[in-house]
């Protein structure tokens, strides 16, 4: 592990479309999108749990789909559309789902809650009046420790009903 | 009551959905710097020498420090100081701090970590409570405690014992085995210092500022006032982030060391390494009862593997023989408690601290007993439970008590005693209880244990207290308490909490103590500040309720000048009179009971929950959404705890430290929970309020070993209750052999002589 | 926060190119798709890489004709298991994808990573301090097998959800080296050992699966873990059977996670040949399926019960046959 150090950084200027906005970036090839996310454009929104792909705590949106962002290195995602927790309000105004889980209770700690919020609102696009099964599949790769996942699952289907 | 009792958004929801909130993590001053920590890579070593020259000579490492830089040792509890922030004289489980490192960023550091040697001399782990209680190969892993690697023994007696199992119809033993597990919170443990003007600032992932305070006091040989601790947004605790953390300290001493920031995050793997989590518990329990089941003596034993420090180890091993007596009515009851060191990383506080093991055995125990009599096992358990208002044997004041409601509600909703019988499908019942926070500090003093400040100006309230929400609503329950007195929202009460410059003490967010003590120190300041605006409102010939709240807040202003009052809560004085008594007595003591439903494969041995019922007595209910939250959280854990998590280790090594190893329920392990709220209204609780964070625990993981019982007819005497422990029972049963997969034996400890008390006088006719 | 070692991101346009640039770093490069498997493995210290390779450029089609369909490799699992040419002609495979770990995961990770994702083991999935402290396992870093210290090979266990899946259907993936292209049957990509556990040259790239459609053709996924999510395989069955009538004309069951590579259960499958699906026939068949799997103490649970669950896995999964309704002639 020493020697690692010992070698160049290769770094490449990236322009990334973060939340809608592009941002032009240099950034080391080794820095996940997680550590470029939460340090080099300071969205510290995007919690990290074990950075192994074990825990979902990552998770963000790349085209609309749920991606865990320890895994994803920027160059290859170049050009395509990245949405963190900061993304999903609308100006001051909260995504369904935001409100909804600040209602009843889905976050306790919170440290969950932006991959969890994000996966959902993925699922939501895809499939506007999900089963409580479905929600539960789609959710199934972000843990939680707080709340038994029960009220996750209301304020989603909460959110769900308001939107149709 | 306007604000009380209604399902209201806590009040910090908006920034943690929003990813507003800042933990710990996500905090980067200007310059700061990246620590990593070099561990030890063996269970049990003396550390021979440290060559750090390498490491120093890389470009971006800034300061490199070892124990003899830190040599002062800390611990929660005063009578074990056993820790130092990083060792130079022996490790003591895989993963003890020798060396820590701050670089210009975390790659350059874990780099130089890795160039530092470290010459040890190996020496033979101890590795379980067997082991520990023998003679050691080498050397003992602890200089202090008992004989061997014993930590702490715990021996006493309350009333006759002897004469109670003399007049016992029928007397029964049993083992139990209760395997550790961890927190495992999503948040990583973080921590960041600077170091400007002479003074220490720390913002740090921790349930308790004021612990974390005292012991950067003590380890930093500088006193309190030039330090300051910040809780950060907190990612979630259940006991692990209570104790003071090695890392806590190294970024405050890199931090004074460098001027400049340094952080400090854990890896995930470094969390399973900090631990404090559920001890392993080894049990022996024997009961005496008459023909009908009425328990007349009771005498339990409990042998907890430590791991390599104390922790809040003494006070654990009290609490697994201390809360038997508050649910059922032990008439005489003696309880031998011993604690070990182990090389492992140290156990500690989590959820239901101390409670869970010994709540497991006794449950199965008693149903085991009432299958033996011939008796319904929920018919024997509620003929012995204790009544409202009643001193236990071992002196534990019980106020309100919920119990007997609590049980009819699940046993109507789900049905119990109507249940299909069929094999492969099961139902459990079992019931428990839990402290609303300790009676006594962890260390000696007459200081109330909670105390707020409320501000009012022109208009705006502000609540300051140092208590700590990690999630579980505490903040919610401040506000919600100054919010009903003064008429207002809880959204209207501005709060500063968890900074030791800025607010009063508190004792922190662990021991179930915070709505019940920081609620009662609101409700007192906040008394306070209405009489003042009342009496202002009066004096300007008004009614409070006629004016709105910023003309009350100008009236008074004028009138008193600054507008603050305080308030402070300290437990009563209920101990018993007797060494020891200091773990147990709670102002409040909430109670739980829960049916589990399940699906328990012959074949396979797999167990599917199909849906829990539990019934917490919350006292009341001050925000019934995060009761809920609460409730529903502890029975995911309970279940986990049951099923799936282990804290194991093979080869000296904890056996998997990952999230993808250490099994904890995803979406779909998780089955529908009903939960229902029962209010007793506690004559001394904020509004009759009590603990709901962590007794809904408690009675999981009986109730899934009983539903298991149920649906196969083995008995699984140790958690997890994995299929494969079940698929076993069930190869003994069809050879005709017990039908029970479980420990075979309680090992033979020398516990002391114990400590013989009586019982209370008339204790138990519910007058207390 | 574990971070990436640091390397060089290479970003071909073609497969050959991938491979021209793979044979000539050699040892030092290893080509990424989804990362899934890999990323955390670089993280971990378990691969010693100064080059990625990305391979970007596979193509994201499933393309389905009247007697193949051909995927190719740099289809994502997600879209696998969705795919309805996929459900409605080889459903097991589809199942086999849609079970794969979790449903971000599976976003990213794609179907010819999930045929080279690189055996497992819990003395090796392991951080480089957790694996020094263990003393390095002969797969990464050291000499010896923890798991079988006399042993003088690696015991690492294949772990991928398709694989076994893509071999009872008969699969053949392309690849594309140095030397140019060449199909290779996916039974063929494999080899019994734990560290070198594929059959194919180090700068071959994995283009496509192709997968032959036949009419009657059935098959089913059942895989054991903890967890209903995120977990890798501690068993699995994967089975294909031709049927005609209700008899099984032709079948093949492999085995996942109980050797180092997707176990063929040949003596199974030989006995079901010209039979009907019935209760017996399908537990005899199991407990022929069961035999050859050696589960040993190196993944969740214990090797005892998880090799009694092999039989359970392999009547599950016969028992899903019979329960469907045929493939491509229904």
């Amino acid at each position: 592990m020493k020697e690692e150090i010992l070698r160049d950084v290769e770094r490449a200027v990236l322009t990334l479309n973060v939340n809608g906005e592009p941002a032009q970036l240099l950034v080391p090839v080794h820095k996940t999108l997680l550590e470029v996310l939460r340090e080099d454009m300071q969205l510290t929104g995007t919690k990290h749990g074990c950075e192994l792909g074990e825990c979902g705590t990552c998770t963000v949106l790349i085209d609309g789909k749920p991606h865990l962002s320890c895994l994803v290195l920027p160059i290859q995602v170049e050009g395509r559309a990245i949405t963190t927790v900061e993304g999903m309000a609308s100006g001051s105004d909260l995504d369904p789902l935001q409100t909804a889980f600040a209602e009843i209770g889905a976050a306790q700690c919170g440290y969950c809650t932006p991959g969890i919020l994000l996966s959902a609102r993925s699922l939501l696009e895809e499939n506007p009046r999900p089963s409580r099964g479905e929600i539960k599949e789609a959710l199934a790769g972000n843990l939680c420790r707080c709340t038994g996942y029960t009220k996750i699952v209301e304020a989603i289907e909460l959110a769900a009903g308001r939107m149709a | 009551m306007k604000v009380v009792g209604k399902p209201l958004p806590k009040v910090d929801a908006a920034p943690k959905v929003t990813g507003r909130a800042v933990y710990a993590d996500d905090m980067l001053p200007a310059r700061t710097l990246h620590c990593k920590i070099l561990r030890s890579p063996h269970p049990h070593a003396r550390i021979v020498s440290i060559d750090t020259s390498a490491a120093r000579r890389i470009p971006g490492v800034l300061a490199v420090i070892t124990g003899s830089d830190l040599p002062v040792k800390f611990g929660i509890l005063p009578v074990t100081q056993d820790e130092r922030a990083l060792e130079h004289e022996k490790a003591r489980y895989v993963g003890d701090p020798i060396v820590a490192i701050a670089a210009t960023d975390e790659e350059i550091a874990a780099a130089a970590c890795d160039a530092v040697a470290v010459e040890y001399e190996v020496l033979e782990p101890v590795m379980s409570i067997d082991a520990a209680l023998a003679t050691p190969k080498d050397e003992r892993i602890q200089d202090y405690g008992g004989p061997n690697n014993v930590h702490k023994f715990v021996a006493l007696e309350f009333g006759d014992v002897e004469g109670g199992f003399a007049r016992a119809d029928h007397v029964r033993e049993d083992v139990f085995f209760y395997q550790g597990n961890t927190h495992l919170p999503m948040e990583q443990h973080s921590a960041i210092a600077t170091y400007v003007d002479g003074r220490v600032t720390l913002w740090s992932s921790t349930q308790v500022v004021h612990y974390v305070h005292r012991a950067l006091s003590r380890v930093l040989e500088l006193p309190m006032h030039r330090i300051r601790v910040i809780g950060a947004a907190h990612g979630g605790g259940f006991g692990g982030k209570t104790d003071p953390f090695a890392h806590e300290i190294i970024v405050a001493k890199l931090a004074m060391i460098t001027g400049r920031p340094v952080k400090c995050t854990l890896t995930r793997e470094e969390v399973f390494y900090a631990h404090r989590g559920r001890h392993p518990v080894l049990m022996w329990v024997r009961t005496g009862v008459t023909h009908d089941g009425r328990i007349t003596a009771m005498h339990f034993r409990t042998a907890l593997d430590g791991g390599a420090y104390g922790s809040y180890g003494v006070a654990s091993t009290f609490y697994t023989g201390a809360l038997q007596p508050v649910t059922y009515d032990i008439p005489a009851y003696r309880f031998e408690g011993c604690r070990v060191f182990t090389n492992k990383p140290p156990c500690g506080p989590k959820r239901g601290h101390g409670t869970p093991q010994p709540r497991f055995g006794l449950e199965l125990h008693l149903e085991k007993i009432a299958r033996d009599l011939g008796l319904d096992p929920v018919d024997m358990k509620r003929r012995n439970y204790v009544k409202p208002n009643t001193r236990t044997v071992n002196w534990l004041r019980v106020t309100s008590c919920g119990l007997e409601e609590c049980t009819q509600r699940v046993l109507e909703a789900s049905g119990f005693k109507t249940r299909e019988r069929r094999p492969g499908r099961g139902m459990g019942f079992a019931i428990s209880s839990y402290l609303s926070g300790a009676g006594t500090a962890i260390y000696w003093n007459d200081m109330p244990h909670s105390e707020v400040q409320i501000k009012v100006d022109r208009g705006g309230v502000t609540a300051y207290c140092g208590a700590m929400d990690i999630g579980q609503g505490s903040d919610s329950v401040l506000a919600t308490v100054v919010a009903e007195e003064l008429g207002l929202q809880p959204s209207d009460v501005r709060l500063v909490t968890a900074d030791t410059d800025t607010t009063p003490i508190d004792l922190g967010s662990y021991s179930s103590r915070v709505t019940f003590m920081a609620g009662n120190a609101a409700l007192e300041a906040a008394r306070k500040m209405r009489e003042l605006l009342v009496q202002a409102v009066a004096g300007a010939g008004k009614r409070y309720e006629e004016v709105s709240f910023e003309e009350a807040s100008v009236l008074a202003e004028a009138r008193f000048g600054t507008l603050t009052t305080a308030g402070s809560y300290t437990p009563p004085k209920i101990a018993g009179p007797y060494k020891g008594s200091g773990v147990g007595p709670s102002p409040a003591y909430s109670y739980s009971a829960c049916v589990v439903d399940l699906d328990a494969d012959a074949r396979t041995g797999l167990i599917k929950v199909n849906k829990v019922w539990i019934a917490h007595d919350v006292g009341r209910a001050i925000n019934p959404l995060l009761v809920e939250g609460q409730v529903e959280g502890s029975v995911y854990m309970g279940l986990g705890e049951a099923l799936m998590e282990e804290q194991v280790f093979r080869k000296g090594l904890h056996k998997w430290p990952s999230m993808l190893e250490y099994k904890s329920p995803t979406f779909l392990d998780m089955p529908e929970v009903e939960t229902f709220i029962v209010e007793t209204d506690d004559p001394e609780g904020p509004y009759g309020a009590k603990e709901a964070g962590q007794g809904p625990l408690l009675p999981v993981p009986p109730a899934v070993s009983a539903a298991v019982y149920d649906a196969l007819g083995v008995w699984i005497d140790e958690v997890p209750v994995t299929p494969e422990k079940v698929v076993e029972a069930l190869r003994r049963k069809d050879k005709g052999e017990t039908p029970r997969y479980g420990p075979q034996r309680f090992p033979a400890i020398p516990y002391p002589e114990t400590i013989k008390v009586d019982g209370p006088v008339g204790h138990q006719d519910g007058t207390c | 926060m574990l971070r990436l070692p640091r390397f060089k991101y290479l970003r071909p346009r073609s497969a050959r190119e991938a491979a021209g640039m793979a044979a000539e770093k050699g040892a030092r490069a290893m080509f990424v798709a989804g990362g899934t498997d890999l990323y955390p493995k670089l993280k971990r210290r378990q691969f010693e890489v100064d080059t990625l390779i990305g391979l970007d450029f596979l193509g994201h089609d499933i393309r389905n004709g009247s007697t193949e369909c051909v995927i190719d490799a740099g289809v994502t699992l997600s879209a696998a298991s969705r795919d309805s040419h996929l459900k409605g002609g080889f459903g097991g495979y589809a199942e086999a994808a849609g079970l794969v770990s979790s449903p971000p995961l599976r976003n990213a990770g794609t179907i010819g990573g999930n045929l080279c994702v690189d055996t497992r083991c819990n003395y090796y999935d392991m951080t480089y301090e957790w694996r020094k402290a263990a003393g390095f396992c002969m797969k990464k870093d050291g000499d010896i097998c923890l798991v079988a210290p006399s042993s003088p090979r690696c015991w690492a266990v294949s772990s991928s959800d398709t694989a076994p899946m893509a071999i009872a259907l008969g699969g053949v993936v392309t690849l594309v080296g140095l030397d140019g292209e060449r199909e290779l049957p996916v039974s063929a990509l494999y080899r019994d050992d734990g560290i070198e556990y594929m059959a194919k040259r180090p700068d071959e790239v994995v283009t496509s699966l192709r997968l032959r459609a036949e009419p009657g053709l059935r098959s089913a996924y059942v895989k054991l873990r903890r967890r209903g999510s995120i977990d890798f395989p501690i068993a699995g069955a994967a089975v294909a059977a031709r049927m005609e009538g209700d008899t099984i004309a032709a079948c093949r069951i492999v085995l996942s996670a109980v050797a180092s590579y997707p176990l063929d259960a040949e003596a199974a499958c030989t006995f079901l040949k010209g039979r009907r699906l019935d209760r017996e026939t399908v537990q005899e068949a199991a407990e022929l399926a069961a035999k050859p799997a050696k589960p040993l103490d190196n993944a969740d649970l214990s090797h005892f019960w998880r090799k009694r669950m092999v039989r359970v896995v392999v009547e599950q999964a016969l028992e899903r046959l019979s329960d469907q309704p045929g493939g491509f002639d229904s």
